[in-house]
C-alpha cells in the first residue's frame, strides 16, 4: 500500500520503455494544452476573429460586390444616423426583443410549472413540446405563413366559427403593419416558449419540494409559495435563460425574412433583414457590413448588463 | 403537488391550459401533414366559404410530395444537407473534445482567458458575421461548395460542444485517469482511452445538438451557396419552390414536412440527450 502511494507522488517515474521527443514533450500539461486547443483556434481564428476585423474593415470603406473600395472613416455610419429604414428597424428590434422575450418568459414559466407536476404521459409531453423548437425554424415558419394566408387562412376560419370575427372581418395577418409585427412576435414565441420551459423545468426540478411542503404547512397560498421560494431559487437560471434568448430575438432573422420580408413599408424590418437586404441583396457590402456591426455595441451592453447581474444574483 | 384541490379547480388550472398550450404548439405540425396530403381543389378554397372543411380531407393524395421528389431538386438538398451536417457535427465533436478536455482538465498559461474567449464567441449571433464571412468565403475559392459550410457551421458549434463537453468532464472523477497513468499510460491515451469513454453521453449529446443545429442553419446557407444543385433543404425549399410570387402550398408542405423529418427521427431517439444538452447549455 505505501509503495503505491510513493510511486504515485513522484512524478519522475521512469518507464521502461524509452519515450520520443515528443512523447515526453506532450507529457507537459502547457505543450499538450496547447496541441488540444490548437484546432479550435485555428478554425474560430479563420471564421469567427478574422471576420470581424474584415467586418470593421468592410465597414470603413465604400466596397460593393466585385468593385474593391476604398477608405471613406465613418461615412457609412453616419449615413445610417440619417437613414429612416434604419432606424425603424433599431426601433422594431428593440421592440420585438422586449416584447417576444417577456411574452415567452411568461409562458414557458407558465408551462414548466405545469410539467412539474407528476401525470400520466409526461415523458411524451415534454418530447412533442420541444418540437417547434427542433424543427428547422424556416419550415415551421413556412406553415404559419399559410396559416397568416389572407385568403386561405385556418386562423381566420377558427376564429369565425369561435364567433370572434365576422366574414366582413378579412383579418390581413401580415398585410397590416401592426397585426404584422404581431404575427412575427407570436412565431417567434412559438419557437422559443419550449425553450423556456424545459430550462425552467431543469430548474423547477432541482428545487427542494420541502421547502414548499414547509410553507404550505405555514399557511402560505400558492401565489405565495411561488413568489418567496420558487422564483428566488429559479432566478440564476432564468437570468442565463434570458441572456440566450434575448441575444437571439435580437438578432432573429430567419422568422422576419420568411414571413414579411420585412414589410409592410419596413414595419417588421430587422437588424438582420435589413443587413441582409442592402448587403446581400442590392450589394452594398460595406453599407451591409456597417448595419451588422451596428448591433454590436447593443448587444454588448445587453449582454455586460446581465452578466453583472448574474453575478450578483449568484453572490446575493 | 402538494395540496390537490377540487376536481373543477384541477380541471381549471391544469388541464385547460395544458391542453391549449399543447394546441398552440403542435398545430402548425398538423397543418403541414394535412395541407401536404390535400388536393389542390380542397386547398384553395376561401376561409369564408360555406363548404371550407380545413381540419381533415376526404381525399388524401400523395400528389404534392411525389411532385415535390421527382419535378424538383429535393432528394439532392437532402443529401446536400445530411453531408454537411455531419461534417460539420465530426469537426465540431472534434475540435469539441480536445478543446474541452484542455480547458477543463489541464493547467497551462492563459487557460482562464481563452476559455472565456470561446464563451465570448459562443454569444456572438451569425447575422452579425454574415456579410464579411461572405467576402472571406469568396477569397477562399470555396463560395457555392458544401466547404463553405462545412467550415463556417464549427464556429457556433464548436464554442457550444466544448462548452458543453467541459462540464461533463469536470464531473469525472481525476483519479480514474491518474490510475492509467500510473499504470504508464501517457496523456494522449489516457485522454483517448479512459476520459473520452466516460464522457460518452455527454459526447452524444453534444453530436445530437450540433447536428440538430447545423440541420437547421439558415442564414449563412443562404448567402454562401447559389446553385440550385448545392443548396441545402432550407434554402431550396425557400428559394427554389416559390416561383416568383406564386406559392405552391401543397409542395411546400410537404417539403417542410419531409425536410423536417430527418432532425425528427434523430431527436425522437436521443430526447434525454437532447434535453439534458439544453439544459447543460444554459447550466453555463
Amino acid at each position: 500500500m505505501s509503495q503505491v502511494s510513493t510511486f504515485a507522488a513522484t512524478d519522475t517515474y521512469t518507464p521502461r520503455w524509452r519515450r520520443g521527443a515528443i512523447t515526453r514533450m506532450l507529457e507537459d500539461q502547457r505543450w499538450f494544452g496547447l496541441l488540444l486547443l490548437t484546432p479550435t483556434l485555428v478554425l474560430l481564428g479563420v471564421f469567427t476573429a478574422y471576420p470581424f476585423v474584415k467586418g470593421i474593415e468592410l465597414a470603413v470603406t465604400n466596397t460593393r460586390v466585385g468593385v474593391p473600395g476604398h477608405f471613406v472613416g465613418l461615412q457609412n455610419f453616419v449615413a445610417l444616423w440619417h437613414d429612416d429604414i434604419f432606424r425603424m428597424a433599431v426601433w422594431n428590434t428593440c421592440l420585438y426583443t422586449v416584447v417576444a422575450t417577456t411574452v415567452k418568459l411568461v409562458l414557458g414559466l407558465w408551462l414548466a410549472l405545469l410539467l412539474n407536476r407528476n401525470f400520466r404521459g409526461k415523458a411524451m409531453m415534454r418530447a412533442a413540446i420541444l418540437l417547434p423548437f427542433i424543427i428547422p425554424t424556416v419550415l415551421s415558419t413556412f406553415a404559419w405563413k399559410w396559416m397568416f394566408d389572407p385568403t386561405f387562412s385556418v386562423l381566420n376560419y377558427v376564429l369565425l366559427h369561435l364567433h370572434l370575427i365576422t366574414i366582413a372581418d378579412r383579418i390581413n395577418w401580415l398585410g397590416v403593419p401592426w397585426l404584422a409585427m404581431t404575427s412575427v412576435i407570436i412565431v417567434n414565441v412559438w419557437r422559443g416558449v419550449p425553450f423556456f420551459a424545459i430550462s425552467l423545468l431543469a430548474g423547477l426540478q432541482t428545487i427542494n419540494p420541502e421547502l414548499q411542503e414547509a410553507a404550505a404547512i405555514d399557511g402560505a397560498q400558492a401565489w405565495q409559495r411561488f413568489r418567496h421560494i420558487t422564483w428566488p431559487l429559479l432566478l440564476p437560471v432564468t437570468m442565463v435563460i434570458m441572456l440566450f434568448s434575448v441575444i437571439q430575438t435580437f438578432a432573429d432573422f430567419q422568422i422576419v425574412f420568411v414571413l414579411t420580408g420585412g414589410g409592410p413599408a419596413n414595419t417588421t424590418q430587422l437588424f438582420a433583414t435589413y443587413a441582409y437586404q442592402i448587403g446581400i441583396g442590392t450589394g452594398l457590402l460595406s453599407q451591409g457590413a456597417a448595419i451588422s456591426l451596428a448591433i454590436f455595441p447593443i448587444l454588448l451592453l445587453v449582454v455586460i448588463v446581465q452578466l453583472v447581474y448574474i453575478r450578483k444574483v449568484e453572490n446575493a | 403537488m402538494i395540496i390537490e384541490g377540487a376536481r373543477w379547480r384541477r380541471s381549471v388550472f391544469f388541464h385547460v391550459p395544458l391542453t391549449a398550450f399543447v394546441i398552440f404548439l403542435l398545430f402548425p405540425f398538423y397543418w403541414m401533414l394535412v395541407t401536404s396530403i390535400r388536393p389542390d381543389r380542397e386547398l384553395y378554397k376561401p376561409w369564408s366559404s360555406p363548404l371550407y372543411q380545413p381540419f381533415w380531407t376526404l381525399h388524401p393524395t400523395f400528389e404534392h410530395i411525389h411532385d415535390l421528389l421527382t419535378q424538383t431538386l429535393f432528394s439532392t438538398w437532402m443529401l446536400n444537407t445530411m453531408i454537411i451536417s455531419i461534417a460539420a457535427t465530426a469537426i465540431s465533436l472534434f475540435c469539441g473534445l480536445l478543446a474541452g478536455y484542455a480547458l477543463s482538465r489541464l493547467k497551462f498559461p492563459f487557460a482562464g482567458s481563452i476559455g472565456t474567449g470561446i464563451f465570448v464567441t459562443y454569444l456572438v449571433p451569425q447575422t452579425l458575421l454574415f456579410i464579411p464571412l461572405s467576402n472571406i468565403i469568396r477569397n477562399f475559392h470555396i463560395g457555392d461548395t458544401p466547404w463553405a459550410l462545412i467550415l463556417t457551421y464549427p464556429t457556433f458549434l464548436v464554442p457550444f460542444c466544448t462548452w458543453l463537453l467541459m462540464g461533463y468532464f469536470k464531473s469525472i472523477p481525476k483519479e480514474l485517469e491518474e490510475c492509467a497513468r500510473i499504470d504508464g499510460a501517457t496523456r494522449w491515451k489516457a485522454m483517448l482511452y479512459i476520459v473520452f469513454p466516460v464522457a460518452l453521453p455527454g459526447i452524444l449529446s453534444a453530436g445530437i445538438f450540433a447536428f440538430t443545429l447545423s440541420w437547421n442553419e439558415f442564414i449563412y446557407a443562404l448567402v454562401f451557396l447559389s446553385s440550385p444543385a448545392e443548396k441545402t433543404v432550407s434554402v431550396g425549399v425557400t428559394s427554389d419552390l416559390v416561383r416568383g410570387d406564386v406559392f405552391y402550398w401543397g409542395q411546400l408542405m410537404a417539403g417542410a414536412l419531409l425536410g423536417s423529418i430527418p432532425v425528427a427521427i434523430v431527436y425522437s431517439f436521443f430526447v434525454e440527450h437532447y434535453v439534458s444538452g439544453i439544459t447543460g447549455s444554459v447550466k453555463g
